[in-house]
């Protein structure tokens, strides 16, 4: 993994890239004992102000501190231009997507896609079919992930289209990083982010349902064990809107209501972190404690816009993920901007067949996984880890794909022996309503282990305040 | 705002409230017990803290003979005992991360640095050292928990559910701390001798009013006028009758639909307290009458959570 994109230096470390010229400037006046002093001071804020997240599978109601690193990701102007377009036109696509196969499926009668994937994959809702949302729009917030690969060019990892979770550190990064080093903020004009729960709101309330004038807007989460229970409270205390949990809501006469001291209250859009099948008891799992009884009728009659919508798991799905630059070009006639990672699809024989012969370079993913859980990277791999997991694939081979293993950008990093290379990612996220708006940035995750390429925090990954800088 | 939310804070504050009363409580026990004394008398003084928050059966069954390391131990650090320090302050926090988004950062952390320090100082020892010192801190806790709730909250909902918590919970415990200590004579308010004015003297410090006392009488240390304080002064910020006028004052400002009942029994408990005298209060018997208080105190928390916090689904 030799060759990788240094984001701060060139040729070989020879050089600093004219981003971070000025920042190299500020480190090298620094006394050296500072990085340690607020990196310490970093963590008791953090923890004192409990941005914590829980770890499935660990101790119950055990709370970590996602590691933060205190050197920026610096992206210029020109960059994020580029990925903004790319990233919008990206999800815009996405979105025609999921409208069209839940309604007429165009693409589907087009032959872009094949009929088995998208219908039988175990995302398709068969209980959108036919049914309008607000606006059209299924993938309200979308975090898409974004790898740099060797020569510095862009990739597009994976979409998440679901309930994608990061954004409150993005912004608490930012709030944490002018705290430590106010100074650093006078010399750089970097991008503000802090006004994303306004876009958000402003979004949410721009896809209530028809009629409604002042809809009330609430966040669903599934309750404080949950390990991103932190950016529920987080986003409905930014935006001012009622928290709720499953049990505070209830359905009379085809409208949601909340409990309140005051009696029920009529509720219009709900931005809920509560997976598809928790939502809805009658319709989706029975044993769902996290759910509204009813919520799916009145949805379907159109009386409550859910955020994001039900069944946008077919999209980000990574079966279907290698369609996405045909959709593209289908649904806009535009060439994509934004790159994929090659894909083999191990469903198809020669996919599998090659997968198998190169496991020890290549990366093999489950289908329906996530947060980094259920993946070989065959060059951190044991020839016996290896082994265990070709035995997995060619038992199911339909639910795994595979991708060349990407050298991704690193960063500088603070880590115990001094400022070294570590590995990052960039989730931004895109808020889509009447129009399709972002924040410049997003949130930089980084493997601190070195040479590591696992970012997600539930494996060790930390993060990095983003800077966009402005020209 | 949410019913859920609404009960969150309610308990967030009874339990910072109780984990304050157990603290006093402990101290001035800890402060009584360096007076000379009978090891009977001893043991006495610590089955009265037991008796206060009726646990004294669930501390038979676990420990057995009655010691202080023991009491101490059960009532602060032992988390199987749900009223213990440790249990209170844990369900403080956790009622509280449940609806940080409702508190103002200042409380949230406030709520959130007691429990991370808690648990530190419970692993340095601190009891064994000075437990004066670990309740103490607790106190102090639970005036920083109130005045930043107070300094930082805007009077809304929010504000008048904790501060019912606050008032109810007190209630309960004024009331409970007063009626051990005359249920533990033979004879309610025999004359008073020496030792007794060592002991209704640990009662007032227990509730900080030792010095409130000589100011309001200006006289000898009596069991009635003890009583009296921590029952009908209205100007003594922990007698019943202050801590009802909270209550009541606060549910008015929740009223919904169906909470008349509510206030109404409520508003016949403060009137109780307003209009009636310390003679009559003894000649009904004492014990009594704080038993009954307690009942209805009880009864006005249920009241509480069926109107505001637990409705039934319409």
């Amino acid at each position: 993994m030799a060759n990788f994109f240094n984001e701060m230096y060139a040729d070989g470390g020879a050089k600093v890239r004219p981003h971070y010229r000025a920042f190299e400037d500020w480190l090298a006046e620094q006394p050296s004992d500072m990085l340690a002093r607020k990196r310490a001071e970093a963590d008791l804020i953090f923890r004192r102000v409990g941005i914590t997240f829980a770890v499935y599978g660990s101790d119950a109601g055990t709370e970590r501190l996602i590691p933060f690193d205190i050197i920026p990701r610096i992206i210029p102007s020109s960059e994020w231009q580029q990925l903004q377009a790319g990233l919008k036109q990206r999800v815009q696509a996405l979105n025609l997507f999921i409208h069209d196969i839940y309604h007429d499926q165009n693409i589907v009668k087009a032959g872009v896609l094949p009929a088995d994937q998208v219908f039988r994959n175990a995302q398709y809702r068969p209980e959108m079919q036919g049914i309008s949302v607000a606006s059209d729009i299924y993938a309200h917030i979308a975090g898409v992930d974004i790898v740099r690969a060797g020569a510095g060019e862009f990739y597009v990892l994976e979409d998440n289209l679901r309930v994608p979770s990061g954004v409150s550190y993005m912004l608490e990064d930012r709030k944490m990083m002018m705290r430590l080093f106010p100074d650093l903020f006078a010399r750089h004009k970097v991008a503000p982010v802090a006004h994303y729960p306004d876009l958000l709101l402003d979004m949410l309330r721009s896809v209530a349902p028809q009629g409604v004038d002042n809809p009330t807007v609430v966040v669903m989460t599934p309750g404080m064990y949950n390990s991103a229970y932190f950016e529920h409270a987080f986003l409905a205390q930014q935006m001012g809107v009622e928290l709720v949990e499953g049990q505070d809501l209830f359905v009379n006469d085809n409208h949601v209501y909340m409990r309140t001291t005051r009696g029920p209250k009529r509720v219009d859009v709900i931005y809920r972190r509560v997976d598809d099948d928790f939502l809805d008891p009658l319709v989706f799992r029975s044993d769902s404690s996290l759910g509204v009884a009813g919520l799916l009728s009145v949805y379907r009659a159109g009386r409550v816009t859910l955020a994001n919508a039900i069944g946008t798991g077919v999209a980000d799905d990574k079966s279907i993920y290698p369609y996405v630059p045909d959709m593209i070009r289908f649904y806009l006639t535009e060439e994509p901007i934004l790159n994929n990672v090659p894909t083999y699809q191990c469903r198809r024989k020669d996919d599998l067949q090659y997968t198998l012969d190169h496991l020890s370079e290549l990366v093999v993913k489950e289908v329906h996984g996530a947060g980094g859980y259920g993946m070989l990277v065959g060059p951190a791999s044991t020839k016996a880890e290896i082994e265990n997991f070709r035995e997995r694939l060619i038992a199911k081979p339909e639910g795994y794909i595979s991708q060349p293993t990407l050298a991704l950008s690193a960063c500088p990093t603070y880590v115990e022996s001094g400022i070294a290379p570590r590995h990052i990612d960039l989730r931004p996220f895109v808020l889509s309503g009447k129009t399709v708006t972002m924040v410049p940035g997003g949130l930089t995750r980084v493997a601190l282990k070195e040479g590591s390429l696992v970012v997600n925090s539930s494996q060790g990954g930390g993060t990095k305040d983003t800077w966009v800088l402005e020209n | 705002m949410l019913s859920r939310t609404a009960d969150h804070l309610f308990w967030m504050a009874r339990y910072t409230e109780r984990a304050e009363n157990t603290a006093r409580m402990l101290d001035v026990n800890i402060q009584t017990q360096l007076l000379p004394q009978s090891a009977e008398a001893a043991e006495q003084g610590w089955r009265a803290v037991l008796g206060i928050s009726e646990l004294q059966p669930a501390f038979d069954e676990k420990y057995g003979l009655v010691s202080r390391k023991d009491v101490i131990d059960f009532m602060v650090r032992d988390p199987d005992n749900g009223s213990s320090i440790i249990a209170c302050l844990t369900q403080a926090r956790e009622n509280a991360r449940a609806v940080r988004g409702t508190l103002t950062t200042e409380v949230w952390e406030t709520q959130n640095t007691t429990w991370l320090e808690m648990n530190v100082l419970l692993k340095d020892k601190v009891l064994q050292r000075d437990p004066s010192e670990f309740f103490e801190w607790v106190k102090h806790r639970s005036h920083l928990s109130r005045g930043v709730t107070i300094g930082t909250m805007l009077k809304d909902e929010s504000f008048y559910f904790i501060r019912l918590g606050t008032f109810l919970e007190r209630a309960d415990n004024t009331a409970r701390l007063l009626d051990v200590k005359f249920h533990g004579e033979d004879h309610e308010l025999l004359g008073a001798t020496d030792r007794d004015f060592y002991h209704w003297a640990a009662v007032l410090r227990s509730v900080s009013a030792f010095e409130t006392y000589r100011k309001a009488y200006r006289d000898v240390i009596t069991p009635e006028r003890v009583a009296e304080l921590l029952i009908l002064r209205g100007d003594m910020p922990r007698s019943l009758i202050a801590c009802m006028n909270e209550v009541v004052n606060n549910l008015a400002e929740v009223r919904n639909d169906i909470s008349a009942e509510t206030e109404r029994f409520a508003g016949r408990l403060h009137a109780d307290l307003k209009f009636n005298s310390m003679d009559d209060i003894l000649k009904h018997g004492l014990h009594d009458y704080l038993t009954e208080f307690l009942e209805h105190v009880y009864e006005l928390g249920n009241r509480v959570s069926r109107d505001f916090l637990l409705p039934l689904a319409a």
